[in-house]
């Protein structure tokens, strides 16, 4: 039996309590169906990830967006406080921002803001995701002001860029194509948004739609490919497997979700229903498959000779002293699957990029109860470059047969 | 035995809770630091003003218990504070219980590696006064003389064969006179001191039976964690009362006087934790936001030019050096160092309109009960504070702020409350090792042998704060001169200079030797290069030193043909050698280690030849030196405390590095040295050592020297990749 | 309310599911052996057995234990061999000085003598380097397991 059985109850279990909850509030107040939709929605929106500051009060914005070649914005503070949040916004305003990326006054928004996605849901459903978000706390922070380089200092040249690559609209369904796969459309293409991170950019920092889903680099990281090609991208992936990934930010084999996926997971998608998770993987896996050149090396299977690490290499010394805590000598997870990294594409793609930044700056994921499981990250203290960069090259040629570069690993570290 | 009593109730009427009814209760003063040692001893009821603090206590029931103010935090005190008494006493080991005792006799203060230096007479005289009077109890039964008496084993025996118990004469024995001189047994007949016994206190701990601070379980209690302002002097601006109460579990949200800090309180830990996340305290940082690191090491460096205090000298150094054949000078720098106990603070504290408990790991009992006095407002007498197991003092427990902080916290609360810290609260805002700037010159003949020496310290005077009656009135901190005054070396002139430098943004304190570990640093760094300078082998140059001086000349060959200082070394190996008189000890340490890649160290055999005088448990001495080295090299290798903004950049182990096991060297031999001296401290002896031997050992491995600690830090390994 | 088994008995505890093993032994069930040091697994202080393998009690959520058995060193048994010959190693070469991570190195210990029974120094560092010592007991540490899997053999 899987270890993740018992979170596949849980997930079950959740997704009838939603069911449950949706019914109970029809009976109560006509309202409270409403709120339901709108938290669902702006859940799966992730809002909350990109509207609250590191350790920040929820929603009241503040975190920071460093855009190549545009400078530093910062989120807005989108609770319902009337002077510093969105309090005194009309519907339609809100509408029109989320959507068109026009703020009041005719403030064009930033493209850090995904409204050409969020673009696909309808003016409704924008409505009832607003009416709950007017229930969340008030927060009277006001975030710092954007750092942009010229020309994008002047908000007006967003409507040139709109113009390019601007707001879509919500679709009817394609009637060729099972519901399911409609419903994962629409998550994935709007509230999901998941193209903002894994599709690469063009030249006007627009989605490429040719190579959509293929992989980009972002906030330092890279989102890796999910188009279903077999070797680049998740066409090696079993269905359960990847709902289970998307569902719970683990799956065995495949390893665990860190930095802004971790993120995505913990704010928006252990919120769905298992029923939208599993139309968010037969969208996925109609995808066009995309080749592309970050294709993993393969893993190596670690015979775990009694958990003993070798310790003729500094990086195994320091991989058994500060990491084994954890992910055991065979990198199976001590006290939880959440740490079992077999298998993890970080370990061995994109010249260990991913991974040394984790190990930099950790990660954490809060799973379907609640409970949050978290990498400190090493840097900045005891640990020297050349102690993360010997772990990393460690981890790297110890689970997989990756061939890393101190250089490409250097990079890394110094990257953002 | 029992080794696991806290002492629970508040204590009233002394006599009556240590004694009950019947048997022999004899007093004496816990010699400390400051107190005169030898004052003596007194059965309870004397009418002199006189505050004993540690008692034998024999039961007619023949229970033999001993009442202990000091702390065991580690070192083995227990035992061998036992070892003394048991040894005069007559009673073996394993028929002593013990007891803590209840503070109020004097400046309780376990600290310094004073212990068996303070105890080594008064205890074993107490031992003997007890059994004076026991025997003497016994010979006048059976009409006797008490020369004819022998005691073994808690029992007295007379020539004729009869016997009588300790327990069986204590009442009487209580009535006689203690003699003013008891006799003392000579080494030669020792049954316990210098031979080896086992640590009275590890089955509880390998049990997990022993109760530290963090353990205590008072009926009726709750958790608190506590954020304190990340910047020292800051106070709180705002944080979210309602989100915090929400969390399932949280009882209450408390705010010291102050508002330098804030109480979350829950049903356990993880309620109080997760209610602090809810909370999100904000804060006013004040003046200190400005400081970071570098604030502070350019304070510093500004103290090497200007006016000094010269606590002492010899000769005119200066105009010697001027005119000696060559001179070389060397500056050395030292970071702020956090403790980072294993246990992390911690303190129970109930306080009701008539009285207050507090339950804690201190080194300070005194000091415990007099802040819980004046906050409470309560008289000292209605104060108990009861003293726990220390999970690592390395002198963090001579601070008593967390007492303070916690009771400040009881008292608006009716239920007793436990505050722990979360490991990014100790190491945030622990009180630190300075960060010291040395500057040391010596004037040097034609073979390169020291004709003077001036040495420049700046940086805080710790005793200013903690003791300020101590600060000598030039103001100096007098704990600077261990290894930097008190050493081996005899110089012909010797200039001591200090330039007091109080960090900003930060409170510093004492750690595991700071003055020795300090001083140590720099002056076996300096005599190596010296030696270098000089083309001499660096043994062979301390010898030269210290021929006269024959304590420091033991150990010196000691350790260098222990540790085949004079064979050749396998390829990419280096040693380094440091000597030292602290603490009342001498040592010599060789360190052997490789340095496989540049800035890669591996240290494979440490060597010690160490002379503490007359040794009461051996092993325990080796244990303290093994265990003191490998905290050494902890900080020598990776730890530094740095600043920016004001907040301190280091927060958990991730980032706050100590030696594991598969870093910590494969062997270490620690060789004692027969000795008739007096015992000196050990404790720190061994951290003192580790910086001084590793630096010369990677000095000798690379070819030049790192005066910069910590050895591996990214400052040091950038000037390496800049070469 | 969440059902655990913890040193052969059945408890209900009325916690959150993300608390961890750690707080449920020390702050609700009053099993205070098992110590507090970092909340993050880099010290090892807080090792108990699930299902007779050591792990790490800080970070280990009870909701999701399920129905696997937790030990801690108060019900490490005696009669057990591997646990009597590592009690009677550490007590024999007074491993201990402070004491407080004793405990998570005597759970680490026993649960590497079972799984490797003559451990070579290699395999010794792999399973107790997560373990630390502020003290610095980490040699006695090692001949004590030495001493110890030689006594079980
Ligand atoms: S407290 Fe669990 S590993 Fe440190
Ligand atoms: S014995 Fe003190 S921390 Fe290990």
């Amino acid at each position: 039996m899987s270890r993740f059985s018992h979170a596949r109850a849980l997930l079950t279990g959740s997704g009838l309590a939603t069911l449950a909850l949706l019914s109970s509030l029809n009976t109560a107040r006509a309202d409270s169906a409403v709120l339901a939709r709108g938290e669902y929605l702006a859940r799966a929106s992730d809002c909350e990830a990109c509207h609250t500051a590191p350790g920040g009060v929820p929603f009241a914005g503040g975190r920071a967006f460093n855009v190549p070649g545009m400078g530093v914005l910062y989120s807005s503070n989108i609770t319902p406080d009337p002077k510093h949040g969105i309090g005194k916004w009309t519907d339609e305003e809100f509408t029109r921002s989320v959507r068109e990326g026009i703020s009041p006054g005719w403030k064009h928004l930033y493209p850090a803001m995904p409204y050409p996605a969020y673009a696909r849901m309808s003016p409704a459903e924008v409505k009832d995701l607003r009416a709950w978000l007017a229930t969340v706390p008030k927060s009277a922070n006001t975030p710092p002001a954007n750092r942009l380089r010229f020309p994008f200092s002047i908000r007006a040249i967003m409507i040139g860029w709109n113009l390019l690559n601007g707001p879509r609209s919500s679709y009817p369904d394609d009637p060729s194509k099972s519901a399911e796969w409609n419903r994962g459309r629409t998550l994935v293409e709007g509230p999901g948004h998941c193209a903002d991170c894994h599709s690469p950019r063009t030249l006007t920092s627009g989605l490429s739609t040719s190579r959509a889903f293929a992989g980009n680099t972002i906030n330092g990281l890279r989102a890796y490919n999910i188009t279903p090609d077999r070797t680049s991208g998740i066409g090696g992936w079993t269905d359960e497997a990847l709902a289970q990934y998307l569902a719970t930010g683990h799956a065995d084999g495949h390893g665990t979700a860190s930095a802004d996926m971790a993120e995505v997971i913990t704010y928006s998608l252990r919120h769905l229903t298992p029923g939208d998770i599993r139309a968010m993987v037969t969208y996925l896996r109609d995808l066009k498959p995309v080749a592309s050149d970050d294709a993993p090396a393969p893993s190596r299977v670690i015979v775990s000779n009694n958990g003993t690490v070798p310790q003729n290499t500094r990086g195994g010394r320091l991989f058994v002293s500060a990491c084994a805590g954890c992910h055991l000598a065979d990198g199976s997870g001590r006290q939880t699957p959440y740490a079992n990294i077999a298998g993890a594409r970080s370990l061995s793609a994109n010249d260990g990029h991913n991974l040394i930044r984790i190990i930099m700056d950790g990660s954490s994921l809060t799973t379907r109860d609640g409970s949050t499981h978290a990498m400190p990250g090493f840097a900045g203290g005891g640990y020297s470059r050349k102690d993360l960069t010997d772990i990393t090259s460690f981890v790297m040629t110890h689970f997989t047969e990756a061939t890393p570069s101190e250089a490409a690993l250097n990079k890394a570290m110094d990257a953002k | 035995m029992t080794q696991n009593a806290p002492n629970r109730g508040p204590h009233t009427g002394r006599r009556g809770l240590l004694l009950g009814g019947g048997g022999l209760l004899l007093a004496t003063l816990w010699p400390v630091k400051g107190l005169r040692a030898d004052a003596g001893m007194l059965v309870e009821d004397s009418t002199a003003p006189f505050a004993p603090n540690a008692y034998i206590r024999i039961t007619p029931d023949n229970r033999i218990t001993l009442i202990l103010p000091n702390i065991e935090m580690g070192q083995g005190i227990y035992t061998s504070s036992v070892m003394l008494i048991a040894e005069e006493l007559g009673v073996d080991l394993n028929q002593i219980e013990m007891e803590a005792a209840p503070p109020g006799g004097g400046a309780e203060i376990t600290g310094g590696s004073m212990s068996i230096m303070t105890e080594w007479k008064p205890l074993r005289e107490a031992g003997a006064a007890a059994r004076t009077v026991l025997v003497q109890a016994a010979a006048k039964r059976w009409n006797a003389k008490p020369e004819s008496c022998t005691v073994e084993s808690g029992t007295i025996r007379h020539l004729s064969g009869l016997r009588l118990t300790f327990g069986a004469v204590a009442s009487d024995a209580a009535k006689l006179p203690l003699p003013k001189e008891p006799q003392l047994k000579s080494a030669a007949q020792y049954r316990l001191i210098g031979k080896p016994q086992h640590r009275l206190d590890s089955v509880v701990k390998v049990e997990g039976r022993a109760v530290f601070g963090i353990d205590v379980q008072i009926p009726g209690q709750k958790i608190g964690t506590v954020a304190a302002s990340p910047v020292i002097g800051g106070t709180l601006k705002d944080f979210n009362r309602d989100a915090a109460m929400a969390v399932p579990g949280v009882v209450a949200v408390l705010v010291t006087d102050a508002k330098d800090a804030v109480c979350v309180v829950g049903d356990h830990y993880w309620a109080a934790h997760k209610g602090l996340m809810a909370l999100h305290p904000e804060w006013n940082e004040g003046e200190n936001a400005k400081v970071t690191t570098q604030t502070v090491y350019d304070q510093l460096h500004d103290g090497l030019k200007g006016p000094a205090i010269v606590p002492t000298s010899k000769g005119d150094a200066p105009a010697i050096i001027a005119k000696s054949h060559a001179h070389y000078s060397a500056v050395y720098q030292q970071p702020l160092l956090a403790h980072s106990t294993m246990e992390p603070i911690n303190c129970t504290a109930h306080v009701r309109p008539d009285g207050c408990d507090v339950w804690t790991g201190t080194q300070v009992a005194d000091r415990a009960r007099d802040t819980a006095a004046e906050i409470t407002g309560l008289p000292k007498e209605k104060i108990a504070v009861h003293s726990q197991y220390i999970g690592g003092g390395f002198g963090r427990r001579l601070e008593h702020e967390y007492i303070t902080q916690c009771v400040q916290f009881a008292k608006q609360v009716p239920y007793p409350l436990k505050i722990v810290w979360s490991r990014e609260e100790d190491i945030t805002r622990d009180r630190y090792r300075p960060a010291y700037v040395d500057e040391v010159t010596a004037g040097l003949d034609e073979k390169g042998h020291v004709t003077a020496m001036t040495h420049r310290v700046v940086g805080p005077a710790v005793v200013a704060r903690w003791d300020p009656p101590e600060l000598t009135k030039e103001g100096y901190d007098e704990d600077l001169s261990v290894g930097t005054l008190i050493t081996p070396y005899n110089y012909p002139a010797y200039r001591l200079e200090f330039a007091r430098r109080e960090a900003p943004g930060v409170i510093t304190a004492w750690w595991r030797g700071v003055g020795g570990t300090r001083g140590l640093f720099v002056v076996e760094g300096f005599i190596d290069e010296l030696a270098g300078r000089a083309g001499v082998d660096p043994v062979a140059y301390r010898r030269e030193m210290v021929k006269d001086n024959p304590r420091a000349l033991a150990v010196l060959d000691r350790v260098a043909k222990e540790a085949g200082w004079n064979t050749p070394l396998p390829q990419g190996r280096a040693r380094g050698v440091a000597l030292q008189f602290a603490f009342g000890s001498y040592m010599a340490t060789v360190a052997e280690i490789e340095m496989p890649e540049n800035n890669v160290v591996i240290i494979h055999r440490v060597t010690a030849a160490v002379d503490c005088g007359q040794v009461v448990n051996p092993d325990q001495v080796i244990s303290q030196i093994e265990g003191g080295l490998i905290f050494g090299f902890s900080a020598a290798l990776y730890s530094e405390i740095t600043l920016k903004d004001g907040w301190v950049e280091q927060k958990n182990f991730n980032t706050w590095r100590v030696m594991r096991m598969n870093e910590a060297p494969r062997r270490i031999d620690v060789h004692l040295m027969e000795s008739s001296e007096d015992p000196g401290g050990i404790g720190e002896v061994g951290t003192a050592a580790a910086a001084p031997a590793l630096a010369n050992a990677m000095a000798a491995a690379q070819g030049h020297r790192y005066r910069t600690l910590p050895l591996l830090s990214p400052r040091n390994l950038e000037k390496e990749a800049a070469k | 309310m969440l059902t655990l088994r913890v040193n052969g008995q059945t408890h209900t505890v009325d916690v959150e599911p993300d608390t961890p093993l750690l707080w449920v032994l020390r702050d609700v069930l009053g099993l205070n052996g098992t110590k507090f040091g970092c909340g993050i697994a880099q010290c090892g202080v807080c090792t108990v057995h699930l299902d007779n393998r050591p792990v790490r009690a800080c970070v280990l959520p009870v909701g999701e234990i399920g129905n696997r058995a937790v030990t801690t060193i108060e019900a490490l048994d005696e009669a057990d061999p591997v646990v009597h010959a590592v009690k009677k190693a550490w007590i024999d070469l007074d491993v201990v000085q402070c004491g407080y991570c004793q405990p998570g190195q005597i759970m680490a210990a026993v649960g590497l003598i079972r799984s490797t029974p003559n451990p070579s120094d290699e395999q010794i560092d792999s399973a107790m380097s997560g373990n630390m010592c502020r003290c610095g007991t980490y040699m006695r540490i090692r001949k004590a397991i030495h001493q110890a899997a030689g006594d079980v053999a």
